[in-house]
């Protein structure tokens, strides 16, 4: 079981590192990165402290467009060239397909992120920093990144082809992203405002941005990782009817 | 493993795709999956191979049931989809490794198994290129190694010539007949003459149902009317054709030159004595009088073009 998902990571990094879109990616990653920590109008420099609060904010941007890019071809391109006919005739699961790209998508921003880490030792050196609430600003990324990824996957299953895939994907992680977050602020109060604002990413990615850990947090990224790959393993088997 | 098709049904939203079939291959079997397009072949094969589940029946791979053991029957089968699907981007040996860990071959058994594959595909030129930049027929190869590789039991080949030469072809025949002694095949094909060539059995399917089922000898017993070629000299071709067409067990007969007859009859009935009686009161002799062997082709149609 862990071992075809194991198989499938590797075939999954293999195929990913042998082209150049990858590289493309991580290099628009930290050009983007690197401008808006160390050239633009609100670098770090303008901050007055050490901390990497508004520079993780970015990067979650950054991630929330790359990541769409990344995932759409996941699961349309296979059904559309046949291989996932070829994949599900082997001994392989839905759930192991799921999972196999869920983790291979996740070690490649795990690498991106890792890759950010000479920017924490530069900013260490430049001034006393919290080093908790950067500690929590990284995991809070993956998990953001991850929920990404799971919408992502979601949308290929949902999807024909890889850009409406993407469209798919994008809108509706810009409902997470951004407009939960309105309709919490336009709705004065009462439940319906509480409820879009516990649905809007940010509000948790912000908290353990901020250095905060909330199981409620945790509660909620793991909720929405869950339903997103259940409804990519439904949309497969759904093909498969 | 023997595989045991029940009641199989499956739709597309209003399209019957598959109708109620049954029937059943035995180890050591070749079956011939023949049917025009669109008749339901490669839906059956996708259910047997547990990619697609099916609306209603059930297929026993050995004693494995398609709706719970789905796992280990796929561990049991290498099934070789139409469009030969492939991830183009990785080079043949790479892929092959990456399909035997997934069929968890062991770890010291793998390379002894590529170069099997790589042998009996006739691979071993190809084998460091990336499979994009092999050839229709190569990709074809590649996609056969894939089925090969864990050694299956139970080899289900959906059109595997298509796009091949002709000597490709007889290769991969003469494979399929070699591996067929030892295991289940079930193998579609729209070139019929490869099938009779290849197959123990044929099954016809026609409209999502069994139009037709056994060895093509019986199904030319079954389905094909008697015909015979006659050649008579001594007389004049009308009037022995008027005299042909009297015989009450002749259904049809036709003047294909000067004293050449094609007769068509009911299987079972006696028209070479009738014949023989005809001539020998007539005075006329009987240069020729010869079954002729219908091909499966002619099988094909009738079964196919009778609904």
């Amino acid at each position: 079981m862990v071992r075809t998902i194991g198989i499938l990571i590797r075939k999954e990094l293999d195929s990913a590192f042998n082209s150049w879109a990858i590289y493309t990616g991580y290099l628009l990653f930290f050009c983007i990165c690197g401008f808006a920590c160390w050239l633009s109008p609100g670098n770090v420099f303008t901050l007055g402290q050490a901390g990497m609060t508004p520079f993780f904010t970015v990067i979650n941007w950054i991630a929330f467009f790359i990541i769409h890019a990344l995932a759409m071809k996941s699961v349309a391109d296979e059904r559309r060239s046949g291989t996932l006919e070829l994949l599900l005739t082997k001994p392989v699961t839905t759930f192991q397909l799921i999972a196999g790209k869920f983790c291979s998508y996740l070690i490649i921003i795990g690498i991106a992120l890792f890759l950010t880490l000479p920017y924490y030792f530069t900013m260490t050196g430049l001034g006393s920093m919290d080093h908790g609430a950067v500690l929590l600003g990284y995991f809070g990324l993956i998990l953001t990144s991850a929920c990404y990824i799971s919408i992502g996957l979601f949308a290929s299953s949902a999807a024909k082809t890889p850009i409406s895939a993407f469209f798919i994907s994008l809108g509706t992680g810009l409902c997470f992203q951004v407009l939960f977050g309105l309709l919490a602020n336009q709705i004065p109060f009462g439940p319906v405002a509480n409820l879009f604002g516990f649905l809007s990413l940010p509000e948790h990615f912000e908290s353990l941005n901020r250095g905060v850990l909330d199981t409620r947090d945790l509660f909620y990224f793991l909720s929405v990782i869950v339903l997103f790959l259940a409804l990519a393993k439904l949309y497969i088997n759904k093909y498969r009817h | 493993m023997d595989i045991v098709v029940e009641n199989l049904s499956k739709s597309f939203g209003p399209q019957k795709a598959i109708d109620s079939i049954s029937f059943q291959v035995k180890r050591g079997e070749v079956l011939g999956f023949l049917g025009p397009n669109g008749a339901g072949k490669t839906t059956t094969m996708k259910i047997i191979s547990c990619f697609l589940f099916p609306d209603a029946g059930n297929v026993q791979v050995g004693n494995y049931s398609i709706r719970k053991h789905a796992a280990q029957i796929r561990q049991h089968i290498g099934y070789l989809p139409e469009h030969n699907p492939l991830y183009d981007e990785m080079n043949v040996i790479d892929f092959l490794q990456f399909i035997a860990r997934i069929h968890n071959i062991p770890r010291y058994r793998i390379t002894a198994r590529i170069l099997d594959m790589l042998r009996l595909c006739g691979l071993e030129k190809e084998k460091y290129k990336n499979i994009r930049e092999l050839s229709k027929g190569y990709k074809q190869r590649v996609g056969l190694a894939q089925a090969l590789i864990h050694d299956p039991e139970v080899v289900l080949l959906d059109e595997p010539t298509t796009g091949l030469d002709p000597n490709q072809i007889v290769e991969i025949r003469e494979m399929i007949r070699t591996i067929g002694r030892e295991k289940t095949i079930i193998f579609s094909s729209h070139l019929l003459t490869q099938v009779e060539a290849t197959c123990n059995r044929v099954l016809i399917i026609h409209k999502g149902k069994i139009a037709a089922d056994g060895t093509s000898a019986e199904l030319r017993l079954t389905y094909t009317e008697k015909l015979l070629r006659l050649v008579v000299e001594g007389g004049n071709t009308e009037a022995v054709f008027n005299l042909l067409t009297g015989i009450p067990d002749v259904e049809d007969v036709e003047i294909t030159e000067e004293n050449s007859f094609r007769i068509q009859a009911g299987r079972n009935a006696p028209v070479e004595k009738d014949i023989f009686q005809l001539c020998e009161a007539n005075g006329w002799y009987i240069k020729e009088l010869v079954p002729i062997e219908e091909r499966l082709e002619d099988i094909f149609r009738q079964v196919t073009q009778s609904s």
